[in-house]
């Protein structure tokens, strides 16, 4: 135990003295060259580290999880599209698909308008209740999804009927003259899924609520003003002139959250490992290549959501450009 | 996101000293009885779940099992610290060796790369060179994408060079992980500097290497601090790379543990259970009240890593 954490320290220091001295180096070998050479080659000495990096462990990955999205399950014979049609093609993984696409348009829209609702509100409150009620809202985007998940599923417990509920949701159900209810196990109307989101919503809005409350208090207050005395009332307000002004940190919360839904993969693995018609293409992906052990079905996923993520990328670099030239 | 990192960074303590400045004379809209209401309501939902995993960790076995965490407020008293005694100890579950590894995990993880996206960091702001402008779009453009399109063919390396299950494995994976997030908020903080203090330190005759580690390097600890924060909590929190290049066993970080030893396994006892739950929230609560202004511009920039 004691050896773990000195072996972490050690790294630690070895770590940053050998990166320290990599670039001493690399400086080194750079002022060897002629004056000219110097400046023209340093530049990339500097980067190239962190490069090798992003290389060895993104780039050159997703090439070959391209090339292995074409191939079989132990990436040794090329398959043309199968893995793809297979997939496609059976019912589970179209649940799968839908299931993710619920996601990815319900958590990114009450994420957008609760937290909205929660930045406004809060608000207007006095400096100590706004900095009290928001730190409460946002503390869960501290912790993991594995702790979050000890919450939940307590939360969402279930005993069979007559015995004493220890689950808040159900014990309010019997209180209230209902039937306990095993919450994760209802698939109708994707009930168990959306339980699943509350969790990420749980987690995410207070994120959300930090960065529109910012955009809020940036609103030129003599705009409010004007409004104000032309006979506009706080809902009139708020739609025509705080929002219009906040519509660009409106979109950058919409598509973060968009590209976490996309990515998640813990809650649902922990809280069911994607039964009772819960999956989602992150634990797809997990079960295709630990369960199976297909690593062409499972390269095929993560092509399948890179080209969903595509539009996303685009817009992306775009937005930064245009911040660039801003 | 190019939209957050180069607004300032306003955590949400910051939030409510200016909020008594022009924005409080500004909107008279004070907070009526039902606003108080709403929030109070809110704030609540929001705590509520948190609270009965903390109370019912300091309950008796039987107690928690059988009855609802609520009814202690009816008869106060009859906690104990066993549970966590129990999850520390038990071999079974040995969250005491998951803690260490999660330490021993996340903290060459957390500070290997910053020194590395510093350097890379310095040269797009401060050098030109042909391709800086499409090598830094196709860092920005990698924010997006999702880690785990790397873990097969990394697994299959990891297999063949004997790096599975070791810490020097997730290490490596963590460092290539974060290392678009960290250039890019290294980068975006340090084209903020101003450039009248690098082209001074120029005419002096300071070399490159000189104006970085004298000059850039300390003035960017306000970002390098916000980094830092973030990929700590992100690996930490972290269950999908620990689960694929390290997977349970004896180097298995809390978030492996508790989901293998204790949610995993019918019969851990919600006292177990919410015992462990709370163990693993301790550390990033910790970080996260006592510096949350920088971990709010890390996270603000970061939102899009994983």
């Amino acid at each position: 135990m004691f050896l773990k954490t000195s072996n972490a320290v050690i790294t630690v220091v070895a770590g940053v003295g050998v990166a320290v001295a990599v670039y001493w180096i690399l400086n080194k070998i750079a002022e060897l060259l002629p004056g000219h050479w110097e400046d023209r080659i340093k530049p990339y000495l500097y980067i190239l580290p962190a490069y090798a990096a992003i290389t060895l462990y993104l780039i050159y990955p997703s090439i070959l999880t391209f090339k292995y999205s074409f191939q079989d399950s132990t990436s040794t014979e090329w398959v043309g599209f199968d893995n793809f049609t297979k997939l496609l093609s059976s019912h589970e993984f179209q649940q799968t698909l839908i299931n993710t696409l619920l996601w990815m348009i319900i958590v990114p829209i009450f994420t957008v308008a609760i937290g909205l609702a929660v930045a406004v509100l809060s608000d207007r409150l006095g400096p100590r209740g706004e900095n009290v009620s928001k730190t409460l809202i946002f503390m869960p985007m501290a912790i993991s999804m594995v702790g979050a998940a000890t919450v939940w599923r307590f939360l969402y417990a279930y005993r069979p009927e007559g015995q004493e509920q220890i689950g808040l949701q159900n014990a309010l159900v019997v209180l209230l003259g209902g039937k306990p209810v095993p919450w994760l196990q209802q698939d109708q109307f994707h009930l168990n899924s959306l339980l699943l989101m509350v969790m990420l919503l749980w987690a995410q809005i207070g994120f959300a609520m930090v960065l529109l409350s910012a955009a809020i208090k940036g609103v030129p207050v003599d705009t409010l003003e004007a409004a104000r005395i032309d006979g506009a009332g706080e809902r009139q307000i708020f739609f025509r002139v705080v929002v219009p002004q906040i519509k660009g940190t409106i979109i950058t919360v919409f598509v973060t959250t968009l590209i976490t839904v996309m990515k998640i993969f813990d809650i649902v693995y922990v809280m069911t490992n994607g039964n009772f018609n819960t999956n989602i293409l992150g634990v797809e992906f997990y079960n295709q290549l630990f369960t199976n052990f297909n690593n062409g079905a499972a390269a095929a996923i993560v092509v399948m959501l890179m080209v969903a993520m595509i539009p996303i990328m685009i817009y992306q670099v775009r937005n930064f450009k245009a911040e660039e030239a801003a | 996101m190019a939209t957050t990192t180069t607004t300032p960074a306003v955590g949400a303590s910051e939030q409510s000293k200016t909020a008594k400045g022009p924005g409080r004379e500004g909107n008279p809209a004070k907070a009526g009885w039902a606003t108080r209401v709403a929030l109070g309501v809110i704030c609540f939902l929001w705590v509520v779940p948190t609270l009965g995993l903390f109370i019912t960790s300091f309950r008796k076995e039987n107690d928690a099992n059988t009855t609802g965490w609520w009814t202690v407020f009816g008869n106060f008293g009859n906690f104990t610290t066993e549970n966590y005694h129990e999850v520390l100890t038990n071999p079974n579950l040995d969250l005491a060796g998951a803690f260490v590894n999660s330490i021993a995990i996340a903290l060459p993880a957390t500070f290997i790369p910053l020194l590395i996206a510093a350097f890379a960091s310095y040269a797009f702001a401060f050098m030109n060179f042909p391709g800086r402008d499409i090598l830094f779009l196709t860092i920005v453009s990698l924010l997006v994408v999702p880690n785990y399109v790397s873990f097969v063919p990394i697994l299959k390396f990891y297999g063949v060079v004997g790096l599975g299950g070791t810490f020097a494995g997730v290490w490596l994976a963590h460092i290539g992980f974060g290392m678009s997030l960290a250039i890019y908020i290294l980068r975006n903080y340090m084209v903020t500097l101003p450039p009248s203090v690098i082209e001074s330190a120029k005419v002096d005759g300071a070399s490159h290497f000189q104006t970085f580690y004298r000059l850039v390097l300390p003035m960017s600890v306000p970002a390098l601090a916000s980094f830092a924060i973030f990929q700590f909590l992100w690996v930490w929190n972290d269950l999908f790379v620990a689960l694929v290049f390290i997977g349970p066993g004896e180097n298995a970080p809390m978030t492996v543990a508790i989901k293998n030893n204790l949610l995993s396994q019918q019969g851990a006892g919600w006292n177990l259970v919410t015992a462990g739950g709370f163990l693993s929230m301790i550390v990033p609560l910790l970080v996260f009240l006592s510096l949350q202004r920088f971990f709010v511009r890390g996270l603000t920039a970061g939102a899009v890593k994983g």
